[in-house]
């Protein structure tokens, strides 16, 4: 460690350390235009200037990257320092005279006006850009070019847009001081809505506002980090320093008595009945995307809009897509005829638009539904009892400059007539599906599944929460579609159900079970191998094998294959089932 | 016993005849408690009609079936004998029904060596929910088997 003197206060800095590190220690103020804590220091645009005294000598230095030794003395606000930094403000300032962070830093240091001419040039050369697009990012998508007066900061080649090098991370734009560079979303000028209709995020974002648990979540396809080794900022400026990339993925045994799986659903993809133009049209979006556009911390913050940014003057809501489908699911999925009512609800409520319900039947089946039902009806909803066959774009020239609109060709079967109706936005009622990795988590937990997917409740009018096996449960709509207070009460049953053999702390078993008798046994241990439950041991000292009938559950696999038939199965002996055999075929 | 009004489906086999002349084959089937039980029962509660020349015989898991049992239906006088269990991949005991498929491959073959039809010894999965899947499949066997008349060869 060495002392310096700035100011006449004493700093400890390590050897070769800048001189502002010092300065920033005891809270002296030194100006920096292209100096950033996260870069290596350049020292180019000369703002941070000091004099510095060793012995006799007496430099003007850039205080960013002026190397601390031992008994240097730093002078700040000397008349020779702040000249310096004075005559670099007003040559910074003549070439970029409506850069608002220049005129501030020139207005504090008095000068209003520059001697030397008023260029409009926003691009200080400071290098912020290219040092974070090369140290950090790793793209090396910019650079400077040309020397003397012509030096530029430019592209590869020139080019204003080149998808190759530039990955879009934005780095130098957060990092510019002028505000020189900008990002341009070209997202906005694809015909497909994106995913998730969010507004762009960045590689580690906080996922709504709403999220629980509320912290950010990285983006292992987008990080910087994770694909190249470089940046990292976030765990450097993290100060409870909760980023740490180093870590691996952990796994842990737990033992449980009983396990509840309660894994949700999945959205029927509408790009499968692409009739109703998703992905094709920028104002045909699902329920979930709506639901989204609605919320207040959504990316509109909860307008109504389409694309263009305009609100719609028409909305049509189509129930049903694939559900009550035989090309895709045959079964209702239960919610949507009353958020589709909901939407009509909110979107007269938020917008003077006319709302268009295309339905097959209104299932309004709960506590308040039909009142609701009857409420949105009043309020001027049109509903249109059919099915949409297409939604195809206007094609006349639109009025008052606006997009067309989309066309909804649908029949109204209550009126016995086919009808085109105009609509700017269609919301598509999407299918509750069992989730992506169902088949998956049937596997691991051995359950089984309806035939449409979902998961097996063990009897669907007395048992909807248990299932085949014992302490395992299920709630929710991975046992199918069902909204709120449904997934709530599932929920609590099966809660209830778990605390309940918790709290009797002995739980009944089967008295089916497997018992060798030991006299019978000759020891040849092919039962041994045939037990999935890993039941049956053998006792090498009297070379018999033996049944645990704690872990034994009693499937008579063993029972069978015996071949000296020493192991009985109680309840399902053989003589028991001969017994049975003669008197069924009486 | 078949010849109820309701009747929506009329095998050939009957059609013009009566109910009493018709030969009703007896057919023993061997069901898993978890899965086919379970969706047996589930054809009953659902209304499904299904053949009663099929009677059902209900084990913990075809895991337990010893070849034995299919010889002593045989020699009690079934026509045919089913057995049916939880789909491969989703036994309840885990892999108990691959047990069954080993036992009634061989035991076809052997079977045949005594001069019984393989027609006669039927595997099948039925799953809890596939209650529509139960009353094919023993329609289909009780149709089978009339085809292939009673079994004569232990008579």
């Amino acid at each position: 460690m060495v002392t310096i003197d700035i100011d006449g206060q004493k700093a400890q800095l390590e050897p070769g350390e800048p001189v502002l590190k010092g300065a920033q220690q005891l809270g002296i103020e030194i100006p920096t235009l292209c100096n950033s804590e996260w870069l290596e220091p350049y020292g180019v645009c000369r703002v941070c200037s000091v004099e510095t005294i060793q012995g006799q000598r007496h430099r003007i230095v850039t205080a960013c990257n002026y190397p601390a030794s031992e008994g240097l003395v730093v002078r700040t606000q000397s008349e020779r320092a702040v000249a310096a930094r004075r005559m670099v403000l007003e040559l910074l300032l003549a070439r970029c005279s409506t850069v608002p962070v220049i005129q501030k830093l020139a207005r504090k240091h008095g000068i209003e006006k520059s001697r030397f001419g008023e260029g409009t040039e926003t691009c200080i050369l400071c290098g912020l850009c290219v040092r974070m697009c090369s140290e950090l990012v790793g793209a090396h998508a910019l650079c400077f070019a040309s020397r003397g007066a012509d030096r530029v900061m430019t592209t590869p080649f020139g080019l204003e847009r080149d998808a190759n090098t530039c990955i879009g991370c934005g780095a130098c734009v957060s990092v510019c001081p002028t505000g020189h560079i900008t990002m341009e979303d070209l997202s906005q000028q694809s015909g497909g809505v994106p995913d998730s209709f969010l507004s762009p995020k960045s590689a580690i974002s906080i996922p709504f506002l709403q999220a629980v648990p509320r912290s950010p979540w990285i983006d292992p396809e987008a990080c910087i980090r994770m694909q190249t080794g470089g940046c990292g900022i976030c765990s450097r400026v993290c100060e409870p320093a909760a980023i740490d990339f180093e870590q691996q993925a952990e796994e842990f045994e737990i033992e449980v008595g009983q396990i509840l799986v309660a894994t949700g659903h999945q959205l029927f993809n509408a790009a499968g009945m692409p009739q109703y133009g998703y992905g094709r049209f920028d104002d045909v979006i699902t329920s979930l995307e709506f639901e989204r556009m609605l919320n207040s911390t959504g990316p509109t913050g909860g307008k109504v809009l389409c694309k263009n940014g305009l609100p719609p003057r028409a909305v049509g809501i189509v129930h049903c897509v694939g559900s009550r489908d035989e090309n895709h699911h045959r079964y209702c999925s239960r919610v949507c005829c009353m958020y589709a009512l909901k939407f009509s609800h909110l979107v007269k409520e938020r917008t003077k638009a006319q709302v268009y319900q295309f339905y097959i039947d209104m299932r309004a089946f709960g506590k308040g539904y039909e009142e609701f039902y009857s409420r949105v009806l009043n309020e001027g909803t049109t509903v249109i009892r059919g099915k949409v066959a297409e939604v195809v774009p206007e094609r006349k020239h639109a009025l008052n400059g606006r997009n067309g609109r989309l066309l909804m060709r649908c029949e109204d079967t209550l009126v016995g007539k086919f009808r085109e109706i105009p609509v700017d936005m269609v919301v598509l009622c999407n299918a509750i599906e069992p989730g992506g990795s169902a088949a998956l988590i049937a596997n691991v937990f051995s359950l089984s599944r309806s035939p449409d997917g979902f998961f097996l409740e063990r009897h669907p009018k007395l048992d909807p929460v248990g299932t085949m096996n014992d302490g395992m449960y299920i709630a929710g709509t991975c046992q199918g579609p069902k909204d709120i207070p449904d997934s709530v009460a599932q929920a609590q049953a099966a809660a209830a159900r778990i605390l309940a053999t918790i709290a009797k702390g002995e739980v009944l078993i089967d008295p089916v079970r497997a018992s060798i008798n030991e006299d019978y046994c000759s020891g040849c241990r092919m039962c041994n191998s045939l037990c999935p439950y890993t039941a049956i041991t053998f006792d090498s000292e009297r070379a018999v094998s033996r049944v645990n009938e704690a872990l034994c559950k009693g499937c008579g696999t063993c029972v069978a294959a015996c071949p000296a038939g020493a192991i009985s199965g109680s309840g399902f002996t053989d003589d028991q089932m001969f017994a049975e055999l003669e008197a069924v075929l009486v | 016993m078949i010849g109820t009004a309701e009747q929506r489906e009329v095998p050939e086999a009957i059609a013009g005849q009566d109910a009493a002349s018709l030969w009703q084959p007896k057919i023993v089937a061997f069901l898993c408690n978890w899965c086919s039980y379970t969706g047996a029962d589930l054809a009953g509660v659902s209304r499904i009609k299904w053949p009663p020349s099929v009677r059902g015989v209900r084990i913990m898991c075809t895991g337990r079936l010893d070849p034995t049992f299919v010889a002593a239906a045989f020699r009690a006088g079934a026509d045919g004998v089913m057995v049916s269990g939880c789909h491969p991949g989703d036994c309840h005991y885990s892999h108990g029904n691959y047990k069954a498929l080993r036992r009634v491959h061989l035991l076809k073959r052997l079977l045949h060596g005594f001069g019984i039809e393989p027609e006669r010894l039927r595997l099948v999965w039925v799953s809890a929910s596939e209650g529509d899947v139960w009353a094919r499949v023993t329609q289909e066997m009780t149709e089978t088997i009339r085809r292939i008349g009673p079994l004569k060869v232990l008579s």
